[in-house]
C-alpha cells in the first residue's frame, strides 16, 4: 500500500489547472478530496505521474443561489454540504445523503466534485444527482460545457469527463416546496460503500403522487436513474400495488456485482427494499 | 452498624494510597498512548537504515519456473534482492514453525498460497523498495489448488507440500495422505460409541468456526541491526514472546544467544497474530547480516490480513447423546482443521489442536471422544489463538451451539438444560472426560445471577409474543435470545504438558526495591495493550506496601528482562502475575528480618499491616517498607547480604479456568437480514480481580472482537484461491457505531492454586461472546425450524436464511 512516484502541483486557479492538464496529458490526474484516488494510488490501481491538487482554488468552493438553481462548487466538502443552511432550506436530501457517507473525518476531506467525477459506482452522490436531475459544469481547453448527471456515467470509472477537463460545479434546479424526499442506504458499517441505496424525490397533490424521481446507488457499474420506477408511481396514491410495481421496475434495471457485501441477487433485492423505505419516508415528508 | 475506629481509618487511607489490587487505577501507559507518544517498531529510525519489501505470488498454487531480478537490481536505490537461491546455502529458505513443521521463508520451487513471499527487495527507501517489487520478473506455471479442506485428502487431490511428500510421519504421528498433517485423538472411543448406540436422544451438527484474522491495528514489523565488528544482532519487532524469538533466531541463524538482543517496544495489539515468526523477520535479519546496515520491514494492511497468521477454520462435526429429560451422557467430536499451506499453529508443542479437548465445556459429561485431523490447503498458514487460549473459542463454540441444538430437539429451555448439566460447585476440582482438572468454579450461582439480572423469564415471554405477532404478519422483526456459558482454560502452563520448542511454559518476574523505596520490576511477558504496566504494579503494591505509582514495570527487552514465554492465551496474570506475587513475597520475608533487626524484636513478633511491619500488640512500633528498604542498603542485619530484590520463575501447578454467563438479545430485520443487538450482558468470573476498570476494558474489547467474528468478519477465498476482502474496506472491523452497548457483571471464585487467586480475563469475553451471538441468531429463527445457521451472520447470509424459509414476499 505504497503509491508510486508522482509530481505534485497545487495551482490556485481553474485556468492554471486546465493549462497543466493540457500540458501533462493523460498521465495527470486532478486531486479533489482524495478519498477515492489516494486509496487507489496506495494499491497502485492508479499510478498518475502528475497529481494536481485542486484544494487551493477559491473559485471551486462554495454554495450559492442562481435564480431557480443552486450552484455548488466542486471542491465543496461533504461537511460543508451538511452545514449549509441554503441546502437545508431547498435540498435537504443532500444533507441526508451526506450524513451517511463514510465518517466525519472523511467528510471533512471528501468533496462533491470528487464524489461525482470519479465514476466510482460505490459513491452516493451520483445517483442522488441523477435523481435531482443535476448537471455538471465541466471546464477544459475548449471552455465550459454542461453535462446532465443522467448522461454523464458510461461505466465504472468511465464518464463523459475528458482527461483534460475538470468538474468545476454542480447545478441543481430547486425542487418545489413541500416535496418529499428520502435517501436510504444499507451498509455493513460506517465507512462502507452501500450494499444498495436509493434516493427518492416526490411531489404530492393531496393524496396523489404528481412526480417521482428515483436514483439507485452501487447496484450497477454506474449510478442508475430508475425512470420507469418513478413513472410507475406518478398518478397513483402510492398504494401497495403501485409501490410493488415501482420496486419491480427498479430491481429490473440493477446489475450489481457479487462481493463481500453479498451476492448479486441480494443486492438487487436490497435496492428494492431501500427504495420502499426511502419512499415511505418521502411520503411522510411530502405535503402539497 | 460497624463504627470505624481511627486505626481503621488510618489503615484504609494507607491502603487507598497504594492503589493496589482491587483498585480502579487508571492505566499508566495511556498517558503516552493517548498523546501519540508511544514508541512502536515503525517509529524506530536508525542511521543508515534501509527498507525491505516482498515480491508476492499472485497465484494460490503454482510452480516457479524462473525468477529474474535484473530489472529490479538496476533500479537506482535498490541495494539487494534476496530469493530462495540466496537463502538456501544458509539453510534459511525454510524456517521451523512452532507446530513442528517447516515454513518457506522465500518460495523455492512452488508457491502454496496467494501473496506468499517470493523475493525480498532491499532499497534505500520504502518507496523504491515497493517500486522494485514490480520489476522482479517471476514466471509461474499455475497448478490446480485446494481451497475446500474437505477436498484435501481426496485420492486425486494435488499434492501441496512436495518438500515433505515422502515424510509419512509428521511431528504428531503418522500422516494418512500427503496433504494430511496429523490426527489427534483423545478420550474413550469405544465407551463413547457404545453410549451413542443406545442413547434415547442424539444430535449431530457440523459446526463451522470460519477462518478469520486477529487483525491488530499495528501490523507485523521488524528492524534488524547487525554489528559486524561485535558480531551482535539487535532485533526490534512486534513480538508477543520476545524471549522465544531470541532463542529461535539463535537456533536458526547459528548466532550465540547472548549476542542477540531482542526488543519488543510498544505493541499496537496482538491477539495471537504476533506470536509466530514470519518471513519478514527472517529476511530483515538476513538482510542486515549480509549488508551490515539496519533493515526495516513493515507489513501493510493487505499483507497482514492475507499472509500472517489467520485464526479458526475449524469444521467441527459435533454430537451429543442424552436422555430425553436432557441429561447429557456423552460427546463425540470430529474436527477437520484447515491449517493452510504450512502448519504454523502457535500452540504448546505437544498440542497440535491446542486445548480443543476443553470442548466438554461447563458440563458434567462423563464420556467423550475427540478426533482432530489437520490438513493442508492453498491458503495462508496460521491457526493462532485469536483472543483466546489455544483453540478454546472453537471448543466453546462447539459445545455451546450443541447444547442449544439438543435443547431444541427435546423441547427444553436452553438455560434449563445448562443448569441441569453444569458441573456442581462441590465437584471441583473436577476431572473432565477429556483429561483436564478444572481448578474451581461455581456455575449455578453465576448462571442464576445472570438470568435474574437480564430478566430471562420476561424476555422469553416477550419473544413468544413477538413470534406470534410475526406469524400474524404484524412485524417483520425476529427476536433472538442468545446464551453462552463458557469455561476457559488459560495460563499455559505446567511443564508436564506445556512447552514451546522444548522450553517449559513458566514465566518470570524480577523485582528490585531501590534504597529510597521505589521499585523496578521486569517481567518475561509482553503487553500488547493489556495494561501490564498498571496491573503488575498493583500486585506488587499490595504485596509490598509500596504505592503503585512508585513502581515501574518493564518488559520486552531480552537483555534486561528475565526469560519468559510471553503474552498470549491469557497467561500473563495466571503465570507471570503469580511469579510477581511469589517474588514479592521473597522480598517481604527478607524485609521482615530487616524490620525485626531494626525494631530489636524477634521476626515472629511482627505482623504485616498494609505498608509496614509492626510489633504485635504495639501498633505504634513499626517500620514501613520504605524505611526497611533504606536499611537494606544502609545497615542490613549482620550476616545478611545487602539489597532488596528477588526473582521468581513460576511453574504453574495447573491451568486456571475462568468462566462466565453471557446473554444477548437481538432483533433481526427479516427483509434485509440486518441484526441489531439490543442488549448484551456479560458476567465474568476471573477469580480475584486486580483492576476492575482494566477487566471491564478487556471485556469490552473481547466482546467487540466476538461480535465481529460472529457477525461478519472473515477471510474468504474464491475457488481459485484468491483471498477476498484483505483490506479494511471489506474485512469487518466494527467501529464504535456498530458495536453494541455492553453490560458487565461478575462473580468471584478465586483460583485455589494461584498465589493471589487470579485466573486471567483478556480472552474470556471473546470465547464466550462468539457462541452467544451465534446462539442469538439461531434462536431468532429456531421457531421456524431453520436448522443450524452457520457463521458469520452478516446481513446477506441471514437474508438467505429468510429466502430459504420463504419469509420474503
Amino acid at each position: 500500500m505504497i503509491p508510486g512516484t508522482f509530481e505534485y502541483y497545487r495551482p490556485d486557479s481553474v485556468a492554471s489547472v486546465v493549462a497543466l492538464l493540457a500540458k501533462l496529458g493523460d498521465d495527470a490526474r486532478p486531486l479533489a478530496g482524495g478519498q477515492s484516488l489516494i486509496a487507489m494510488m496506495k494499491t497502485r490501481l492508479a499510478s498518475p505521474e502528475h497529481l494536481i491538487d485542486l484544494s487551493a482554488i477559491a473559485e471551486l468552493h462554495g454554495i450559492r443561489e442562481q435564480g431557480n438553481d443552486i450552484i455548488i462548487g466542486a471542491m465543496t466538502t461533504q461537511h460543508e454540504l451538511i452545514a449549509s443552511e441554503l441546502l437545508a432550506k431547498y435540498l435537504p436530501i443532500i444533507r441526508e445523503t451526506s450524513l451517511v457517507i463514510a465518517d466525519p473525518q472523511i467528510r471533512y476531506k471528501g468533496t462533491l466534485g470528487g464524489n461525482v467525477a470519479n465514476g466510482d459506482p460505490g459513491n452516493d452522490m451520483p445517483a442522488l444527482m441523477q435523481c435531482l436531475d443535476a448537471s455538471y459544469q465541466l471546464v477544459g481547453p475548449k471552455g465550459e460545457r454542461e453535462v446532465a448527471a443522467r448522461a454523464f456515467y458510461n461505466g465504472a470509472y468511465d464518464t463523459a469527463l475528458q482527461a483534460d477537463e475538470i468538474v468545476s460545479a454542480v447545478r441543481i434546479g430547486k425542487p418545489v416546496a413541500g416535496h418529499g424526499y428520502g435517501y436510504e442506504k444499507l451498509k455493513r458499517k460506517i465507512g462502507d460503500y452501500a450494499t444498495a441505496a436509493a434516493a427518492v424525490m416526490i411531489t404530492m397533490s393531496v393524496a396523489t403522487c404528481t412526480s417521482a424521481s428515483i436514483g439507485l446507488t452501487n447496484v450497477s457499474e454506474t449510478p442508475l436513474w430508475a425512470e420507469a420506477a418513478g413513472k410507475a408511481l406518478v398518478g397513483t396514491q402510492l398504494d401497495e400495488a403501485s409501490i410493488a410495481k415501482a420496486v419491480a421496475a427498479a430491481e429490473a434495471i440493477t446489475n450489481p456485482a457479487s462481493d463481500m457485501r453479498g451476492p448479486a441477487e441480494y443486492r438487487t433485492k436490497m435496492a428494492g427494499i431501500m427504495l420502499r423505505r426511502a419512499l415511505e419516508r418521502a411520503k411522510s415528508r411530502a405535503h402539497g | 452498624m460497624n463504627k470505624q475506629t481511627p486505626i481503621d481509618i488510618d489503615r484504609a487511607e494507607r491502603t487507598e494510597k497504594l492503589q493496589g489490587m482491587g483498585c480502579k487505577r487508571k492505566r499508566v501507559e495511556d498517558i503516552r498512548f493517548t498523546q501519540g507518544k508511544g514508541n512502536y517498531v515503525d517509529d524506530l529510525k536508525l542511521p543508515g537504515m534501509v527498507f525491505g519489501d516482498f515480491v508476492r505470488s499472485p497465484h494460490a498454487h503454482a510452480r516457479i519456473v524462473s525468477i529474474d531480478t535484473t530489472r529490479a537490481k538496476a533500479l537506482p536505490g535498490v541495494i539487494a534482492v534476496l530469493t530462495a537461491a540466496d537463502l538456501k546455502p544458509l539453510g534459511l529458505h525454510y524456517m521451523p514453525t512452532l507446530a513442528g513443521d517447516v515454513q518457506a521463508v522465500l518460495a523455492e520451487e512452488k508457491v502454496l498460497f496467494q501473496n506468499q513471499e517470493v523475493a525480498f527487495v532491499i532499497a534505500k527507501d520504502r518507496y523504491i523498495a515497493s517500486d522494485a517489487t514490480e520489476l522482479v520478473d517471476v514466471v509461474y506455471e499455475a497448478l490446480p489448488c485446494i481451497v475446500d479442506p474437505f477436498k484435501s485428502m481426496l485420492p486425486d487431490a494435488p499434492v501441496l507440500r512436495e518438500d515433505i511428500k515422502d515424510k509419512m510421519v509428521g511431528a504428531h504421528g503418522p500422516r494418512k495422505h500427503p496433504n494430511h498433517i496429523f490426527e489427534w485423538q483423545i478420550g474413550d472411543k469405544d465407551a463413547t460409541d457404545a453410549i451413542f448406540a443406545n442413547a434415547e436422544v442424539t444430535i449431530k451438527e457440523m459446526l463451522v468456526d470460519h477462518r478469520t484474522h486477529p487483525s491488530p491495528l499495528e501490523t507485523c514489523q521488524s528492524v534488524a541491526s547487525f554489528d559486524k565488528i561485535k558480531g551482535e544482532l539487535t532485533l526490534w519487532g512486534t513480538f508477543q514472546a520476545p524471549h522465544v524469538i531470541r532463542t529461535v533466531v539463535s537456533l536458526i541463524s547459528g548466532l550465540p544467544e547472548h549476542k542477540i538482543h531482542v526488543i519488543a517496544p510498544d505493541i499496537g495489539g496482538g491477539f495471537g497474530n504476533k506470536v509466530g515468526a514470519y518471513a519478514g523477520y527472517v529476511c530483515s535479519v538476513v538482510g542486515s547480516i549480509v549488508l551490515g546496515v539496519p533493515v526495516k520491514w513493515v507489513e501493510d494492511r493487505m499483507e497482514n490480513l492475507s499472509t500472517t497468521s489467520f485464526a479458526r477454520d475449524y469444521h467441527m462435526t459435533t454430537e451429543l447423546a442424552a436422555t430425553k429429560e436432557g441429561k447429557i451422557l456423552a460427546m463425540r467430536v470430529h474436527v477437520l482443521a484447515d491449517h493452510g499451506a504450512f502448519d504454523a499453529c502457535a500452540d504448546p508443542s505437544k498440542w497440535p489442536a491446542g486445548f480443543m479437548n476443553i470442548c466438554t465445556g461447563s458440563y458434567d459429561i462423563p464420556t467423550a471422544h475427540l478426533v482432530v485431523d489437520g490438513v493442508y490447503t492453498n491458503k495462508a498458514s496460521g491457526g493462532v489463538a485469536y483472543r483466546c487460549s489455544f483453540r478454546v473459542t472453537e471448543a466453546v463454540f462447539a459445545i455451546e451451539r450443541a447444547v442449544e441444538v439438543l435443547a431444541q430437539k427435546i423441547g427444553m429451555d436452553a438455560a434449563e438444560l445448562r443448569l441441569k448439566n453444569f458441573i456442581k460447585a462441590e465437584q471441583f476440582p473436577y476431572h473432565s472426560a477429556l483429561g483436564w482438572e478444572y481448578d474451581s468454579g461455581d456455575y449455578h450461582t453465576a448462571m442464576k445471577k445472570a438470568m435474574d439480572t437480564i430478566g430471562y423469564a420476561e424476555l422469553r415471554k416477550e419473544q413468544a409474543a413477538k413470534r406470534a405477532a410475526f406469524q400474524r404478519g404484524e412485524t417483520r422483526e425476529l427476536m433472538g435470545i442468545g446464551i453462552s456459558f463458557f469455561t476457559e482454560i488459560v495460563g499455559a502452563g505446567p511443564s508436564k504438558n506445556c512447552d514451546i520448542l522444548g522450553i517449559a511454559m513458566f514465566d518470570s518476574a524480577e523485582i528490585r526495591i531501590h534504597p529510597t523505596g521505589s521499585i523496578i520490576a521486569r517481567m518475561g511477558t509482553k503487553s500488547q495493550g493489556q495494561g501490564h504496566e498498571t496491573t503488575y504494579a498493583q500486585i506488587i503494591a499490595t504485596e509490598l506496601g509500596i504505592p503503585a505509582d512508585d513502581i515501574m514495570i518493564e518488559e520486552g527487552n531480552t537483555d534486561t528482562a528475565p526469560y519468559g514465554l510471553g503474552t498470549y492465551g491469557s497467561r500473563s496474570t495466571p503465570v507471570a502475575g503469580a511469579a510477581t506475587a511469589v517474588a514479592a513475597r521473597k522480598i517481604k520475608a527478607k524485609a521482615q528480618m530487616i524490620a525485626a533487626h531494626m525494631l530489636e524484636v524477634h521476626e515472629g513478633d511482627l505482623e504485616w499491616d498494609v505498608d509496614r511491619f509492626r510489633v504485635k500488640g504495639l501498633p505504634e512500633k513499626f517500620k514501613t517498607m520504605k524505611e526497611i528498604a533504606w536499611s537494606a542498603y544502609n545497615s542490613p542485619p549482620p550476616n545478611m547480604e545487602p539489597g532488596l530484590e528477588a526473582v521468581n520463575y513460576y511453574e504453574p501447578p495447573n491451568m486456571t479456568y475462568p468462566f462466565g454467563a453471557y446473554f444477548c438479545v437481538m432483533d433481526i430485520d427479516v427483509d434485509t437480514g440486518v441484526a441489531k443487538t439490543r442488549r448484551f450482558y456479560a458476567l465474568d468470573d476471573c477469580g480475584t480481580r486486580i483492576n476492575p476498570m482494566i477487566i471491564e476494558g478487556q471485556v469490552h474489547g473481547g466482546l467487540t472482537e466476538a461480535f465481529a467474528c460472529a457477525m461478519g468478519q472473515e477471510i474468504r477465498y474464491d475457488e481459485t484461491g484468491n483471498v477476498m476482502g484483505a483490506s479494511f474496506m471489506d474485512f469487518f472491523l466494527p467501529t464504535a457505531v456498530e458495536t453494541p452497548h455492553w453490560e458487565t457483571d461478575f462473580t468471584v471464585t478465586p483460583s485455589p492454586h494461584h498465589p493471589i487467586g487470579a485466573k486471567g480475563v483478556g480472552e474470556s469475553p471473546h470465547v464466550g461472546g462468539v457462541p452467544c451471538f451465534s446462539n442469538a441468531v439461531n434462536d431468532a429463527y429456531a421457531f421456524l425450524n431453520a436448522g443450524h445457521i452457520q457463521m458469520p451472520h452478516d446481513a446477506w447470509r441471514l437474508w438467505k436464511v429468510g429466502e430459504r424459509l420463504g419469509l420474503h414476499k
